[in-house]
């Protein structure tokens, strides 16, 4: 069963790389058999570890469960066009529940927080900051600061106005820049992780 | 001979060739290839040498088709696989900050490990995961995972048997349920973290395996956040270390170390200046360092010298790429790669 | 009717968890707590209706036979197969050994995983067609993208040997991500959440509605 598996899992790799030739019927039947084992995999993790796990064992001591089993059956009605209307009752729900905690979390954390580790002493309280720290704090203070005004599309970029959004853009530009080499570092990552896979797993060419 | 005849013969020789290897593997009369360094300084000199005339090549007009370009990723992913060339890893900051938080810890201290990846990003994210739980098992820390992406908890177990096996890692008295407990999964994106601020149970009733959350010795003291003494959060998306900071560091104080894919992780500094997450692994080059400082120099490791040349070779595409574009304008630029 | 109860709903779950925030007591963390585990349990519907919208599709496309369903066939086979295998395994399904376990190590993980490795191939092919340094800011984002990429890995100190030790790629790489880097992604970062807050407090008071759909 072991070698069977591992040839199966080395078929079923060199079908999605056989795509970097050309389409073809060994790439489309890889995708198939990933599209339909994806969704079975869903299906059975909530169902053992929601439905069964949460709601089932845990619906005698925590009878209000089955308000929310009665809302997940109403969001399955979507499947039936007379009466799929009803399936806007739960997704209403996840979308004010999402819309509340959302509105809160980012405000706190991603808003005020931020503002907060922005506006800071630049040279340290009482000047004990160093070199490298002071120009540090500089550029994030001045580098937010821009990239904010940059953004501020209500008022024309004219000026000085102008001219700090152009250095916002440089400051954006930079992180595009880290985030596209980042991106080009993790997609690399993983296709190292295949290789090694089918040169040390399975053809055990790799010491 | 028509094309097709052609595809057919080159995959029916490299069936052939895979079988014949495999066999070999099997049977034991072939061995790993490892190439001597004087091999691999020549396969890296004659890789830079392609590179110099296909730069030749663009300044005379001839430009690449993009096969030729796969053809040097492959070949820049797979080659220092067999390689022994050996690099400096440096250290980064914030992969000592995680580490620091970790080692002041004292033993007993209860860990959260959420595991919120699935096997796309398990080459950058396990590596940090197993060598993570390792140190842990050696310093005698009680680790508590759980995830909020249906193949976390799977990956979780993977990472255990994994860092069962690392060197210094006291693997016989380590016992499920008193050292270690994998909680499962639960939908709910950060609605779940939100629930475990109140109570672990109320969300996890049972682990992985169906068994109560009560008669777990391990956890069943453990109320909320507030017994947690510190997190580490491997993330490769939604929902991940940005909802683990929102709602429970930000809101129920805990101590949260990020282990990020490269993706994701520029994304996260920003929370890292902040001081909202102590440190950061981002992706197999953070993963790499922290198993240089661990001890347990494994497959992210090894894999720096493939990411390093398939880094040169990107960067030199993109130069071939520009002396093009300046050279003969967009129009033939772009003619030439169809 | 159809639109005014889920209205309502979106409101008054909403509001629930910002008061809960700053009343996080009773009755709010009580109700805070119901919804939190009404919406896994919901949440858990939405992803099974998805795949049982999948089923419809595939299925439609095999009994009218039009282009492509013998591979429709093929995924409402493989869904079959691994929830029966699923369910079949009971509570431990996940417990390495058992048969889900082995589609998911053998089948699972190499499909997922070479999906998103193959991209490594289109990163650069796109890189080499499309990068150009054609002004000033893209140079810019050029070069930041060569210094993170040299920086974060080994050959990068190698390049830079002969620079003073604190002044090598790897410095700079740094550098650039802990500070240019983090202030333009907090710029980002601040903006989005401006635009999420304004845009939840719409869908709250109910002045968004697209969520909704047509009638």
């Amino acid at each position: 069963m072991e070698h069977f598996g591992i040839w199966v899992a080395a078929f079923l790799t060199l079908g999605i790389y056989s795509f970097l030739y050309r389409d073809n019927p060994w790439y489309k039947l890889s995708e198939a058999i990933f599209i339909g084992i994806s969704a079975g995999y869903w299906v059975v993790t909530l169902f053992w570890d929601n439905f069964y796990g949460k709601f089932w064992i845990g619906r005698s001591e925590d009878p209000w469960l089955w308000v929310g089993a009665v809302l997940g059956f109403l969001m399955l009605l979507r499947l039936i066009p007379k009466i799929g209307w009803i399936s806007r009752w739960p997704l209403s729900f996840i979308v004010g529940a999402t819309a509340g905690l959302w509105m809160m979390n980012y405000f706190s954390s991603n808003i005020m927080m931020q503002v907060k580790d922005t506006i800071t002493p630049l040279f340290g309280v009482g000047f004990t900051a160093s070199a490298y720290d002071i120009v540090g704090n500089i550029v994030i203070a001045v580098g937010t600061f821009a990239g904010l005004v940059y953004f501020f599309f209500s008022k024309e970029h004219k000026g000085a106005f102008g001219a700090t959004a152009k250095l916002g853009i440089w400051f954006i530009m930079v992180t595009f820049g880290a985030s596209f080499g980042y991106t080009v570092m993790s997609r690399m990552s993983l296709l190292i992780g295949r290789i090694d896979f089918l040169f040390g797993d399975w053809l055990g060419l790799i010491k | 001979m028509s094309t097709r005849i052609k595809e057919i013969i080159v995959l029916a020789f490299i069936i052939v060739f895979c079988v014949v290897v495999y066999l070999g593997k099997v049977m034991g009369w072939m061995q790993g290839i490892e190439f001597p360094a004087w091999v691999s300084a020549t396969v890296l000199g004659i890789v830079g040498l392609s590179l110099l005339w296909i730069l030749i090549r663009t300044i005379g007009g001839k430009l690449v088709e993009r096969r030729v370009v796969f053809l040097y990723v492959g070949i820049a992913v797979s080659l220092p696989l067999f390689m022994t060339l050996s690099q400096k890893i440096t250290i980064s900051h914030e992969v000592q900050a995680l580490y620091n938080a970790l080692v002041e810890l004292p033993p007993g201290s209860k860990v959260l490990v959420s595991f919120d990846y699935d096997p796309a990003s398990a080459p950058e994210l396990q590596p940090m995961a197993e060598s993570f739980i390792a140190e842990c098992f050696k310093r005698d820390l009680k680790v508590i995972m759980m995830g909020l992406w249906p193949q976390g908890p799977q990956q979780a177990n993977m990472a255990i048997e994994m860092a069962l096996t690392k060197e210094g890692v006291p693997s016989e008295g380590i016992e499920y349920g008193i050292d270690y407990v994998n909680l499962g999964f639960q939908a709910g994106y950060e609605f779940v973290i939100q629930r475990m601020g109140s109570s672990f149970k109320s969300m996890f009733k049972t682990d992985y395996r169906g068994t109560p959350y009560d008669s777990i010795p391990l956890v069943k003291n453990v109320k909320n956040f507030s017994n947690i003494d510190y997190s580490f959060n491997l993330s490769a998306g939604f929902p991940g270390t940005v909802e683990w900071v929102q709602v429970a560091v930000d809101r129920y104080g805990l101590k949260l170390g990020g282990g990020n894919t490269a993706v994701q992780a520029p994304t996260v500094y920003p929370y890292l200046r902040s001081g909202q997450l102590i440190g950061l692994l981002g992706g197999m080059s953070g993963g790499a360092e922290f198993e240089l400082l661990t001890h347990t120099e494994a497959k992210a490791t090894k894999f720096m010298l493939s990411q390093s040349l398939a880094h040169i070779i990107v960067i030199a595409f993109i130069i071939i790429g520009n002396v093009a574009f300046f050279r003969g304008g967009r129009k033939s630029a772009l003619r030439g790669t169809e | 009717m159809r639109k005014e109860i889920p209205l309502v709903i979106t409101t008054i779950v909403g509001v629930v968890f910002v008061i809960a925030y700053f009343v996080p007591h009773y009755p709010f963390n009580r109700m805070n707590g119901w919804f939190s585990d009404w919406f896994s349990i919901i949440q858990a519907c939405a992803i099974v209706l998805g795949a049982l919208n999948l089923l419809l599709i595939s299925s439609q496309k095999v009994i009218k036979r039009k282009e492509g369903w013998g591979y429709a066939a093929v995924i409402i086979a493989s869904f079959f197969l691994m929830t029966y295998i699923g369910f079949a395994d009971g509570t431990r399904f996940r417990e390495p050994g058992t048969n889900f376990d082995w589609m998911y190590n053998r089948m699972y993980i190499p499909l997922s995983a070479t999906m998103y490795a193959i991209l490594a191939f289109f990163v650069a092919s796109a890189s080499y067609r499309a990068f150009r340094a054609r002004n000033a800011e893209a140079t810019m984002l050029l070069l930041a993208a060569f210094f993170v990429m040299l920086g974060r890995v080994p050959v990068g100190d190698v390049i830079s040997g002969f620079m003073p030790d604190g002044y090598q790629l790897s410095n700079l790489a740094s550098w650039v991500m802990n500070f240019p880097q983090t202030a333009g992604q907090r710029a980002i970062m601040i903006g989005i959440a401006l635009g999420l807050v304004s845009t939840s407090l719409r869908i709250i008071l109910g002045i968004e509605r697209a969520y909704l759909g047509g009638d």
